[in-house]
């Protein structure tokens, strides 16, 4: 069951601030996607393997050595909200 | 220019033999969208200057004797395509000013082919639905009916082809996305084979289930423009080393010897039945053109679309993760801390549907419902690609409706937790299988457009491309338009 309690909580944990408006209507739509896929259930899976991915593909890295870039520092920069001294500025850490 | 609805070749022909220039047929699609856009809401953002100077440089290269396929053609791109110093919001007011500092793959190589860009489609907000309502700026409106919605969620994509402002549009497909609104707008849509086109630089929705294509008016046009984007991207560790065929050259109008499943489950209860009708006859025409045709069974197919209920939101939850007000996009005035930045950064960016699929997706991957919700799910998707790759062991294509309806009245999925599952009930099980997929149309119920679904095996395209092109040959289905503008 998903009461408001446990949205509360997912969005504690998902870092998502709601509103007191936000919280019923959260809260009844998690509950009838969960009841949307509760059919799943009854599926015998026993023994089966779980399948993250459709590519058969492992381990694909490409060789470590710098390539020319599309963006420059200073445009990466450019997006950021803050930055000072050529960094990304965010709030402190530590109190 | 005698008709708002020219194929690439047909484009191609008059570039070619100086009928037109690439700068007139950019300035006769601005033109036109400065007419038609207000009334659909298909594009966010219109890149005029850019647009003109691609074409300037494009004439250039036609003067000199260039005649790339796609050069001097213009086309528009969903809003989740990265195009540097153009601004690129996914819908969502989380990105409503950002400007990307690099292209998207995809971009970089229409750019090197000499298309033109027109500007950015609207789109569901994150690419997060069925029906193009989650977007943050309005919904598209479909050219057929403006009443009613377009699909989604490459929404814009579908009303630009469909209303003639666009000759063709670079979408995404994660559930059905491409499709969808291919169905509805009564145009061709195509969802690659997972990995055959990079997906460096597009904005990510669920990593194991995203694809990029686009929407266009044939299937010949599909064959032509795949060849240019797809292929292998070192930025991109899901594409695979497959060499990319000359589809185009390679395009049949006989399908004598192919073998065509239909599975029985697709004609699923509650479909309409003029839908279904159309989708039958599309059948028998395919047949006259040579195929053989043998029923299916595909008996799990059915739960795809609840698995992908659980596999979406809860890749969504992990790739929304980085939208968190430090190094780009909005970030909140009213923060005292850095707790604050996140929660409130992403509680004022984020829409309804973002905070619906974050938080389910948080729910099934948490402590103690993560095996009864997403092992489940990823258990089923293997039951579901076992049973695609049994029916390939003795058929080519399958074929089936893309949508059980016509476009639905505007304003219906919104307060639908669940719409954008349903609508996509009969594209979601490609994605979850990795499989190719054209949508085309097949027919008008009540002056509506549905679509027939052409779904190939893995690296497939070249079948499903054959398949559509035969029948558009022998139909003109693709050729009907909307009266508007």
């Amino acid at each position: 069951m998903i009461d408001s309690e446990t949205v509360k909580k997912l969005a504690q944990l998902a870092r998502i601030e709601i509103t007191s408006e936000e919280l019923p209507t959260l809260t009844r739509d998690l509950q009838k996607i969960l009841d949307y896929v509760e059919e799943l259930k009854a599926v015998n899976t026993d023994g089966l393997p779980e399948v993250a991915q459709v590519t058969g593909l492992k381990n694909i890295t490409r060789i470590d050595e710098l390539a020319p870039s599309q963006a420059t520092r200073s445009e990466l920069l450019k997006a950021a909200p803050t930055t000072e001294n050529g960094y990304v500025k965010v709030k402190a850490v530590f109190e | 220019m005698d008709s708002e609805f020219l194929e690439i070749s047909e484009l191609r022909r008059l570039l070619d033999e100086k009928k037109i220039s690439s700068v007139e047929l950019t300035k006769h699609f601005l033109t036109r969208i400065a007419k038609i856009n207000p009334s659909l809401n298909a594009y966010l953002t219109v890149t005029e200057a850019h647009a003109l100077s691609q074409a300037q440089a494009a004439d250039e290269r036609i003067a000199k004797g260039g005649t790339a396929p796609l050069l001097g053609i213009p086309y528009a791109a969903k809003d989740m395509f990265l195009t540097k110093g153009i601004r690129t919001t996914a819908a969502s007011k989380i990105l409503d000013t950002y400007l990307p500092p690099y292209n998207s793959t995809v971009i970089e190589k229409l750019n090197a082919s000499g298309a033109v860009l027109l500007g950015k489609n609207n789109q569901d907000q994150f690419a997060h639905g069925s029906s193009g309502e989650s977007s943050a700026y309005g919904f598209a409106a479909n050219p057929w009916d403006t009443t009613r919605m377009t699909g989604g969620s490459t929404s814009g994509g579908g009303a630009a082809v469909a209303a003639g402002i666009a000759p063709y549009a670079l979408g995404t497909d994660t559930g059905g996305s491409i499709r969808n609104p291919a169905s509805l707008c009564g145009i061709t849509g195509y969802k690659p084979t997972y990995g055959r086109i990079s997906r460096y630089g597009v904005i990510a929705m669920a990593s194991s289930l995203d694809t990029i294509g686009f929407l266009c008016l044939s299937a010949a046009d599909a064959a032509v423009i795949t060849e240019y984007i797809a292929g292998q991207d070192a930025y991109d560790g899901t594409t695979g080393a497959k060499e990319v065929p000359t589809y185009h050259s390679q395009l049949k109008t006989d399908l004598k010897g192919l073998k065509v499943g239909i599975p029985k489950e697709y004609f699923v209860a509650g479909m309409e039945p003029d839908v279904e009708k159309l989708v039958r006859d599309a059948i028998k025409d395919i047949e006259k053109l040579g195929a053989t045709i043998t029923e299916v069974s595909l008996p799990n197919s059915k739960y795809g679309q609840m698995v992908y209920a659980i596999i979406c939101p809860s890749e969504v939850s992990s790739n929304l993760a980085k939208y968190d007000g430090i190094r780009f996009g909005h970030s909140t005035a009213n923060a005292e801390n850095l707790l604050e930045v996140y929660m409130k950064t992403r509680g004022e960016g984020f829409g309804a549907e973002a905070k619906r699929r974050i938080l389910t997706g948080t729910y099934v991957l948490s402590h103690g419902y993560y095996d009864a919700y997403y092992k489940k799910a990823q258990k089923i998707r293997g039951l579901i690609i076992n049973e695609f790759n049994e029916a390939f062991k003795n058929v080519d294509v399958l074929l089936t409706p893309t949508s059980p309806t016509v476009a639905p009245k505007s304003g219906v999925a919104k307060d639908d937790p669940i719409f954008a599952y349903i609508a996509d009930q009969l594209a979601v099980n490609c994605n979850l299988a990795g499989l190719p997929s054209l949508s085309v149309p097949c027919g008008l119920s009540q002056g509506l457009p549905v679509g027939l679904q052409i779904i190939g095996p893995q690296w497939g395209e070249q079948q499903i491309f054959n398949v559509g092109h035969a029948f558009q040959t022998a139909t003109d289905w693709h050729k009907k338009h909307p009266a508007i503008g």
